[in-house]
């Protein structure tokens, strides 16, 4: 089995481990029907009681998860020479820009760096690695010191792509997270799918070195945006913009069609 | 400024929003001399494009002035009061994806790829004004826009040239060229195409500059037909006729036309059975798209010949006849338009007097007035063909 295979299938198998799952569906579920509640009264104040009382059963729920070994895994191909994406990864100073949950990291000596990274209500979480093996336009590989409160290890290799297509770079980094609250914020930072942190990272990081910025439209202009839309976004960040599609539309275009 | 904003499913409104601001350092805003409805904003208006919100701004058929430059916009390609048309596709220039020519597809330009790479596998570029999934991007509805990657997609156009000659070469001249292009068109082809609103109209001009020997225009609505007559098409009134397949059989010789073309998308009108299906499944959102303009492609093209799809499409769906399009070996091209390897040489076409692209309007009117005329537009009222919106009409910028 191949080395991607294999983290695929532990990272399910950690998925399908959280024997806590029917009792986060009920939270949710609960957390739901408050939010229903809350909207319901067609209120500023009702609509910040039902997205707290939401979030707090849905953070609720999370502490049943079980502590375990989290892996992130992705790779991407950069439109740069193997030796470009190294000098830029191998400043560390550079990982903050584009890994969006880490604040910091700063060089302690030349091998050793402190890392600090932002959890749930700006929870600050700090460790501190070492690199273990580097070498010039190839690999870079990091572990967290001995005596961490959280072990972070990770590796990332830079291979040249076919003709002049640039570079693949393949990211794995491994996550120990301690029993406790410092544990679970760091599970909460990680999100549901630590794959997926990992390739947003990933695409900010090609979009920084290719077109010199990441996209955005964070603070642009538009227009009055509805309160029911904010709430569901606050309760789930990964759900995609569901507009106004509602039971209500649904029945009046049948009407229409009809 | 004034902003045209998607409120709701045909709900619009004019809204008074803060102007835009730079939030990159390749942006530039723009100062909105002219905008546009495109018809694949009705399938916005009209709901059927996941990932819209409210407060949203509408558009991406647009031209203006430049007010400001971010600082890494590169000034050897443009500056602050350079007149420049806005392609409604946004690139970044520097990807794989762009550096093949393939600037719809640019890897880089949109914030939202994890939306469309969950629908689609990958994400196409950013666009203006276009669900949140496509970048979430304001539109050019508006009095101003902001514009990303500002030293890739504004093509300068020199003064003396009025917007209406060039405001389409944001979208619609281009799209209905690339189109053509897609048709692969050879020396004595016959080209049937499906729809003749505005990039129907377009596709069937740039057919004949491409060679075709005869252009076959399908709608429903005679004032379009005559459009399309007038450009040197054959035209069929699929609402007259029994079987469009058989039609076009009879008319070539039941060779077939060699090439097929989409101009119409997901909200195709048609009769019968699969009409209620596909109705019935958009309506309960469980399918975005009525494909049967697609369907109609595959039957009836030419063995070995080729579909160009121009036509917007939203997702997944059924009925196609898949085996059909296998056996008879054809060939499918499609996308976004790739704007940027056709808007100067399409410039220079106007420029050279090929082709005045002003003759699509139908509608000049000022912004206030666009949310009726989404229903105009959606509705085939008026003839409404095309509409051109003037940011700045009644002299004063809202507040």
């Amino acid at each position: 089995m191949s080395e991607a295979a294999r983290i695929h299938l532990r990272n399910a198998q950690g998925r399908h481990h959280r024997r806590a799952a029917a009792f986060r569906w009920s939270a949710l579920v609960t957390g739901g029907a408050l939010a229903l509640i809350g909207l319901s009264k067609r209120s500023k104040s009702g609509v910040a009681l039902a997205t707290a009382g939401g979030l707090l059963s849905y953070a609720g729920a999370r502490v049943g998860a079980r502590e375990r070994e989290l892996i992130a895994r992705s790779s991407i191909l950069l439109n740069c020479t193997p030796d470009q994406a190294y000098e830029f990864w191998s400043n560390f100073d550079n990982l903050p820009l584009f890994m969006r949950h880490l604040e910091s990291v700063t060089l302690m000596s030349e091998s050793r760096s402190r890392w600090t990274a932002i959890g749930p209500l700006g929870k600050r979480i700090s460790w501190d690695a070492e690199i273990a093996f580097n070498r010039q336009g190839d690999v870079i590989a990091w572990r967290s010191l001995p005596d961490s409160e959280i072990y972070v290890d990770g590796i990332v290799k830079f291979r040249k792509a076919p003709v002049e297509r640039g570079t693949i770079i393949t990211v794995v980094v491994v996550y120990q997270p301690p029993a406790g609250s410092l544990g679970a914020a760091l599970a909460k930072l990680l999100g549901k799918d630590p794959n997926f942190m990992m390739r947003q990272d990933l695409r900010r990081l090609k979009a920084l070195i290719e077109a010199g910025e990441i996209p955005t439209v964070e603070g642009q202009s538009h227009g009055p945006r509805s309160s029911v839309a904010a709430a569901a976004r606050i309760l789930n960040p990964d759900d995609p913009i569901r507009g106004e599609g509602n039971l209500a539309d649904i029945a009046e275009a049948r009407r229409r069609a009809s | 400024m004034k902003a045209v904003c998607w409120m709701g499913t045909e709900k619009m409104s004019v809204e008074n929003v803060p102007d835009p601001t730079i939030l990159n350092p390749r942006d530039a805003i723009v100062r909105i001399t002219s905008t546009c409805i495109c018809g694949s904003d009705l399938h916005l208006y009209d709901g059927y494009m996941p990932t819209m919100e409210q407060g949203d701004i509408m558009g991406h058929e647009f031209m203006g002035e430049v007010v400001e430059i971010g600082a890494g916009v590169d000034r050897n390609k443009l500056k602050v009061g350079d007149r420049v048309v806005v392609p409604f596709t946004i690139a970044c220039g520097r990807c794989f994806f762009c550096q093949q020519q393939l600037w719809s597809c640019c890897d880089n330009s949109n914030p939202n790829y994890w939306i469309a790479e969950k629908v689609m596998g990958y994400s196409p570029s950013g666009l203006f004004g276009y669900t949140h999934m496509l970048g979430g991007y304001a539109g050019g509805q508006a009095q101003y826009a902001r514009v990303p990657f500002a030293d890739v997609g504004p093509l300068k156009i020199p003064a003396g040239i009025p917007d209406e000659k060039v405001v389409f070469l944001s979208d619609i001249f281009p799209t209905g060229y690339m189109g053509a292009e897609n048709c692969n068109i050879q020396p004595g082809d016959t080209v049937a195409i499906w729809g003749c609103g505005p990039v129907g109209q377009f596709a069937i001009k740039s057919a004949f500059m491409l060679g075709a020997e005869r252009v076959i225009a399908i709608d429903r609505f005679e004032y379009r037909l005559q459009r399309a007559q007038e450009a040197g098409a054959e035209i069929i009134n699929y609402e007259q006729v029994d079987d469009v397949v058989q039609l076009l059989k009879d008319m070539t010789g039941n060779i077939g036309p060699d090439a097929c073309m989409d101009a119409v998308g997901m909200e195709a009108h048609y009769h019968g059975p699969i009409w209620a299906i596909d109705r019935t499944k958009q309506v309960l959102r469980m399918q975005p798209d009525r494909p049967n303009v697609l369907r109609q492609c595959i039957m009836a093209c030419r063995k070995g010949g080729t579909i160009s799809v121009p036509g917007v499409y939203g997702g997944f769906v059924d009925k196609m006849p898949l085996g059909q399009y296998m056996n008879k070996a054809i060939t499918m091209k499609t996308g976004q338009t790739h704007m940027m390897r056709y808007m100067k040489p399409l410039l220079d076409r106007i420029e050279r007097g090929e082709i005045d692209p002003s003759f699509v309007v139908s509608h000049r009117v000022p912004i206030d007035k666009a949310p009726e005329m989404y229903k105009i537009f959606r509705d085939k009222q008026d003839h409404c063909n095309k509409v051109v919106l003037d940011p700045w009409a009644n002299g004063a910028a809202a507040a």
